[in-house]
């Protein structure tokens, strides 16, 4: 396994890519050249010098300073974002497909309600009632995402709910956790890694979203969405300043697609009988 | 010990003649078995005739429609208490070696799943690699092949990891579903004759699935027909030969077609004359 991902040259590439920008994002306030909360208003759209080295925005804030500290928040709640749904969503996929019956009925209807509703809409409409904060953003975006992933990770269960190595644990009564937690998870782990590399990518566009929209991260933060959101107001007379953050998410957001493509080749359960 | 009565199974068929219908295909009718303690009773019957069906509900995996299944007089499906019973005094072996293991577990971890069912009925295994390679030994293997992965075995070796990983439970019945169809035929004896080994060292019983009347007279004492989910015939292994019913004969024919006297003598050599 280790060696196949080694030979991948894209996995190789775009995981480093990523514990990178996470490294930055980490050490930001080491390698900011700037306080990027410190405003100079008589500075403002300045070009790349040596002192503002991406230039500066409309209050005259040292861009890559913004940038790196952005990493935060952007990755950050993404992965957050990830983890929620990929935990909620695996949890509820286990165990409609393992235990059948009624839960997975329950499960089941639950899941369908939650695929028929936009969900796009859905999350405006959490936000709008829970209330603007980072927290409700998060939660909006793990309640309206974890039904596609319990029906995805429900199907790759049901492949193997039926292999006869489950079927012996289950006849000498092998306790149901060891054959969720040993036999189950285990399988479905490739899967799981390109759904949680896939999903980072679009949590991050959906909480750059929701930022611009002004529903996320709040205006002194430097969130990446919400940079976008201020720079939008000079589109016309300084459309330069979008293209930084903009560059920004489709880079992070390309590189964590490609990630979920590469893994799955790396992980892939034929590959692994071999 | 296990006591089949009056088994009857069906499916939700794939194809519904009206929009969410319900109709349903049977697939065993009214089934009866009894597998007395020490003995090794064979099933047998084509493809498709609902053997390995038959061999789900004795396994506590499938609940009939109607009927009962019990062990040692307590009933498997009737409450936790009988299925709990079950477990602990059953094991299987399944024909698909390739899927029977979880192809990323060592053999050392498939082997320690069925030492801690054993754990489990209370017993304590103290020396727990001594137990993995007396188990290998049992079956003719050496400890190197604990750190390796199912990959890495042949089918027969497989298969006997299999059958050491069923023997780890310490069953008092085992059911081989098929368990040595797929290999080829001079695998097939050696195991065969293990089996025949391990039945008497562990005064085991078994059940014995196949759709091959050969191996049936190697190893069994009785023999049940099974046509397209109906008992046809349940008799001794030595009286084979005599059996009334048609599509018993017609399968004897169609194996024995060429020489008759064979399957005389190895009725003979099954009744131990
Ligand atoms: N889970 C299932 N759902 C629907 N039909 C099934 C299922 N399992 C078995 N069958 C049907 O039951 C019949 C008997 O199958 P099986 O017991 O596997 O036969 P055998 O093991 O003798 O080859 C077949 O016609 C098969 O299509
Ligand atoms: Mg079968």
């Amino acid at each position: 396994m280790a060696q196949r991902f080694w030979k991948n040259k894209t996995a190789v590439g775009t995981v480093f890519f990523v514990v990178l920008i996470a490294l930055l994002g980490i050490l930001a306030p080491w390698i900011a050249p700037n306080d990027p909360y410190a405003a100079d208003i008589l500075h403002k759209y300045e070009s790349m010098s040596a002192q503002f080295p991406l230039g500066t925005d409309h209050l005259g804030r040292c861009l890559l300073s913004r940038l790196l500290y952005g990493i935060r928040p952007t990755l950050g709640l993404a992965i957050l974002t990830m983890l929620g749904t990929i935990g909620l969503g695996a949890l509820m996929g286990l165990l409609a497909g393992y235990f059948r019956g009624w839960v997975e009925e329950i499960i089941m209807r639950v899941v369908d309600v939650m695929l028929s509703f936009p969900s796009q809409v859905m999350v405006f409409a959490v936000v709008a009632l829970l209330g603007v904060s980072v927290q409700n953003v998060v939660l909006a975006n793990v309640f309206i995402k974890w039904a596609w992933y319990a029906r995805m990770i429900r199907t790759g269960v049901m492949q193997y709910r039926d292999k006869n190595f489950i079927q012996f644990s289950r006849c000498i009564g092998t306790p149901e956790w060891f054959i969720l937690a040993r036999h189950l998870l285990p399988s479905i782990a490739a899967d799981l890694a390109v759904l949680a590399s896939l999903d980072v990518g679009w949590a991050i566009i959906n909480i750059s979203t929701l930022s611009f929209l002004g529903l996320g991260v709040q205006a002194p933060t430097p969130e990446w969405g919400a940079m976008l959101n201020e720079a939008k107001n000079v589109l016309t007379s300084n459309p330069s300043q979008m293209v930084i953050p903009g560059v920004a998410i489709v880079a992070l957001v390309s590189v964590f697609n490609l990630m979920g493509d590469a893994l799955r080749d790396v992980l892939d359960p034929k590959e692994v009988v071999e | 010990m296990i006591t089949v009565e009056h088994v009857c199974v069906s499916f939700r068929s794939e194809h519904q003649k009206k929009w969410f219908g319900s109709s349903r295909t049977q697939v065993l009718f009214d089934v009866n078995l009894t597998i007395p303690k020490g003995s090794c009773v064979g099933i047998l019957g084509e493809s498709g005739s609902g053997k390995s069906t038959l061999g789900r509900v004795i396994c506590g995996l499938l609940k009939p429609d109607s009927g009962n299944v019990s062990i040692d007089g307590v009933s498997i499906y009737g409450d936790k208490k009988g299925k709990k019973l079950l477990q602990q005094k059953l094991s299987v072996v399944f024909q698909d070696y390739t899927t029977s293991a979880n192809p990323r577990f060592s053999m050392k971890e498939i082997l320690l799943e069925g030492i801690r069912a054993r754990e489990r009925k209370g017993e304590q295994v103290k020396d727990v690699d001594a137990e993995l390679s007396h188990l290998l030994s049992l079956v003719g293997l050496d400890d190197s092949f604990l750190p390796r992965f199912p990959h890495e075995l042949s089918g027969g070796q497989l298969q006997r990891v299999c059958i050491a990983r069923a023997v780890a439970c310490k069953p008092e019945l085992i059911l081989f579903d098929e368990a040595i169809s797929s290999l080829d035929a001079h695998t097939q004896v050696q195991i065969m004759d293990l089996l025949q080994e391990l039945k008497e060292k562990l005064s085991l019983t078994y059940l014995f699935i196949t759709h091959d009347l050969t191996s049936i007279t190697y190893l069994c004492d009785e023999v049940l027909f099974l046509y397209h989910g109906h008992v046809t015939d349940h008799r001794p292994v030595s009286t084979l030969s005599q059996t009334t019913d048609d599509y018993a004969k017609k399968l004897l024919q169609s194996i024995f077609i060429y020489d008759n006297e064979k399957l005389d003598e190895a009725a003979a050599t099954a009744a131990g004359l």
